[in-house]
């Protein structure tokens, strides 16, 4: 049994203007770019062709050499060529595309996708019928990927991820700037804003199809510009490779690299160097995957939310709506300590379905690799202020939200490295050296508004960053070492991901007001979140201000503000929390 | 010697709580669990100690000794069960439900009705036997498992009707 998601909507979804002037997301059925087919089928044919290519050679050299090169009557096109049957074959390789053709045109015909102000839905199948609703805000990113080949045609690859196993809606394929436009309707009528502020002010001009192409395979991967980019930061190839090689995994390979030396320095075998082949094959794929996979790394923020780009060949670009980020850590492994370089882990409720490995990487690696400025620079994108709701505020007030955010990511920024108590933080007791040697004097946590950090370890350090709103549940534990030491332990439990939340050897009663106040400022910020219709808010502010003139369709405006933010309970004000207004 | 300090309600902020006990009857299902593969286990070392030559070899010594001690946990845990039982709680505060659970290892765990996905009525053959329901909460994060056992089976039912209500009227995005 699950519960309903609120009362749906009665009367057709009320759109706005943006959905009035976009073209896919006018609710009705369209289709998938005419070439998708041809992409899909693609593989397939490459490959008879290859094959039929590589049985003609021979033929073809005899064709130009006559009378050389030894026979083979186990050739098939031989044994064609020899009886007189190429017209048949060919009929029947002609029938045979014909009819690959007709059915993934077919299946083309039958794949059709609609947006509306509250769902997308697809519905695809020729026998078997697959019919698959998203609601717009339960949306956990919006993923358009171009593999090196669908780039060629001109075409990407559009996936939005939703909350759950396997529950992604994949379209696939569409034309590269209808996948980005698209995305960028979708992500409108998902944030509850009335109005599109720059309908299609991004013009690029066209040279001619080839041209257009050929700029399109050479241009950056990120065009700031034409996503609304406020700030990039971007990860330096060279600090990439670095980081690469400074990895457990090198160390792994240059201890079985040692263990080999040694081994064959003492037996004189060398057999066992050809054994290893594939593994230094493996071994190679590893680090070229992951190194392209991460190069022209960009992490911008936009209007919609954090936008992450990769990819040099095959490029991939994912947006984050506000508020979909559960969890963050900022880690540092041991090799990386004497250049101070950090990595930033995110947990989501998205488990990017299919690809499973190759997702794995764009769902939980916010930046592979930077400095402590890189560090503030992302949290400061992807948790503006650490108020962690991260709802854009009217214009106004943006700027206070970002004036108290560089103070709040000082705070950050000072708990990466310190120890004790700075940086506010509550820290085990001197007994918690009983189960932190190291650590007990690191080991802490603190709350600041709209989040809880902790402070962990002293040899590999790490800060996990848990947004309240996105608190699921807490838990204090207490085992029979810990009473004899008078400790606890925090679990702040988050969805499932890279990043778990939990700090141990806390003085029981630090623990216990840990837990308590987790527990109720979670709700708190729960109540005050408004981050699933990120800039309704800001849409309702503009709408009772200055907006008026600009709509006519006010009525519309007020019906689709209503819908999704259910009752919200009157907030609290903490003490240190800004009261919810403007700020939020 | 420093007195050794427990979770308490105090430290907790759960001050003026009112703590719903689950049934007794609980206690019947949690020994009978509990003596059940204690006995199968005990008897089982016994008999690969015994088979292994008792302890008059070193083998069929070890075995023994396991089973000694297999023995004496379940024992231990199954003079214990009254009293686990009884340290199972649950709460329903405003915003969130509280969940205690355990004597040696204490827990508790507090899950805001918001983030309630799933509330779920399990029985096993003995809880119908004495008419008992287990509860089980589920959030989107996997970890967070709250199940509260022994729950006379009507108000079980009521229970999960009165969370899912909350739930609805404070539900909000993920």
């Amino acid at each position: 049994m699950t519960f309903r998601p609120g009362p749906p909507p009665p009367a057709p979804p009320a759109r706005g203007n943006a959905a009035a002037a976009a073209p896919l997301t006018d609710g009705e059925w369209h289709r998938l770019h005419p070439l998708t087919p041809l992409l899909k089928g693609g593989i397939f044919l490459i490959v008879l062709l290859g094959y039929v290519l590589n049985s003609l050679r021979d033929q073809l050299v005899e064709f130009f050499v006559p009378g050389g090169g030894p026979r083979d009557d186990g050739d098939p096109v031989r044994y064609v060529y020899e009886h007189g049957a190429v017209g048949w074959v060919l009929l029947g390789v002609a029938v045979l595309l014909l009819v690959l053709l007709g059915l993934f045109t077919l299946s083309w015909r039958m794949h059709e996708f609609r947006v509306t102000g509250e769902i997308v839905e697809v519905r695809s199948g020729v026998l078997f019928r697959t019919n698959r609703k998203a609601r717009l805000d339960r949306i956990q990113g919006i993923n358009v990927s171009r593999p090196l080949v669908a780039r060629v045609f001109g075409t990407a690859r559009l996936e939005i991820a939703q909350a759950g196993n396997d529950a992604n809606v994949q379209l696939a394929y569409l034309g590269a700037r209808a996948a980005d436009d698209l995305r960028q309707r979708i992500l409108v009528l998902a944030s509850g804003a009335k109005d599109d502020d720059a309908p299609g002010g991004h013009q690029r001009v066209s040279n001619g199809v080839l041209q257009d192409r050929v700029d399109e395979m050479f241009s950056p991967e990120l065009d700031p510009a034409a996503v609304h980019a406020t700030r990039v930061v971007k990860v330096h190839p060279g600090r990439l490779i670095a980081s690469m090689l400074l990895s457990g995994a090198t160390v792994f390979i240059l201890l079985v690299v040692a263990a080999i030396v040694v081994s064959i320095a003492l037996t004189g075998e060398y057999a066992v160097l050809f054994g290893l082949f594939p593994a230094v094959i493996g071994a190679g794929g590893y680090y070229v995957r992951k190194f392209s996979r991460s190069l022209q790394y960009t992490i911008a923020e936009t209007r919609d939310g954090i936008r992450i780009g990769f990819g040099l060949v095959s490029t991939s670009n994912e947006t984050l709506p506000p508020g979909r980020i559960h969890a963050v850590s900022v880690a540092q492994p041991l090799l990386w300590r004497p250049f101070g370089w950090w990595d930033v882990r995110i947990n989501r409720a998205t488990n990017a379905g299919n690809g499973a490995s190759n997702n794995q990487q764009v769902s939980s690696i916010l930046l592979p690799v930077g400095t402590a400025a890189d560090v503030r620079e992302v949290l400061d994108i992807v948790l503006p202020g650490l108020v962690g709701t991260a709802v854009v505020g009217p214009a106004a007030s943006r700027e206070e939200l970002r004036e108290g955010s560089s103070e709040a990511v000082d705070v950050v920024d000072d708990s990466l490295t310190t120890t004790g108590d700075r940086g506010g933080f509550v820290h085990s007791p001197r007994r918690g050296a009983w189960l932190r040697p190291f650590a007990f004097r690191r080991n802490g946590y603190r709350f600041v508004p709209g989040a809880v950090l902790l402070r962990l370890g002293a040899v590999w350090r790490s800060l996990v960053i848990v947004p309240l709103p996105r608190v699921q549940s807490v838990r204090v534990t207490q085992g029979p070492l810990d009473r004899v030491l008078r400790l606890a332990t925090v679990h702040v439990q988050t969805v499932q991901g890279p990043v778990t939340a939990r700090v141990g050897a806390l003085d029981a009663r630090d623990a216990q007001r840990l837990w308590a106040e987790t527990a109720e400022r979670a709700v708190a910020a729960a109540a005050a979140d408004t981050s699933h219709r990120w800039r309704e808010r800001e849409a309702r502010y503009t709408s009772g201000g200055h907006a008026a003139a600009r709509h006519v369709d006010e009525p519309t405006t007020g019906a689709s503000a209503d819908v999704g933010t259910g009752p919200v309970p009157p907030s609290r004000a903490w003490d240190d929390v800004p009261p919810p207004g403007a700020a939020r | 010697m420093t007195p050794l300090e427990r979770l308490d309600e105090p430290g907790l902020g759960l001050g003026g709580t009112t703590w719903h006990r689950v049934s007794p009857k609980l206690v019947w299902t949690e020994l009978i669990t509990t003596v059940v593969i204690g006995v199968v286990v005990t008897a089982g070392c016994v008999l690969i100690g015994v088979v292994s030559g008792g302890f008059v070899r070193p083998a069929g010594a070890i075995w023994s000794s396991v089973a000694i001690i297999v023995g004496v946990v379940a024992l231990v845990t199954a003079l214990l069960t009254p009293r686990r039982v009884r340290a199972i709680g649950y709460a329903l505060r405003d915003d969130d439900l509280v969940l205690r659970r355990g004597l040696m290892w204490q827990r508790f765990t507090a899950v805001p009705y918001g983030r309630m996905q799933l509330v779920d009525v399990n029985r096993g053959p003995l809880d119908r036997l004495l008419g008992i329901s287990e509860l089980k909460f589920v959030t989107a994060a996997a970890s967070t498992n709250v199940r509260v056992p022994g729950i006379p089976a009507a108000d079980a039912d009521e229970l999960r009707d009165r969370l899912v209500e909350l739930a609805e009227s404070r539900r909000a995005g993920l």
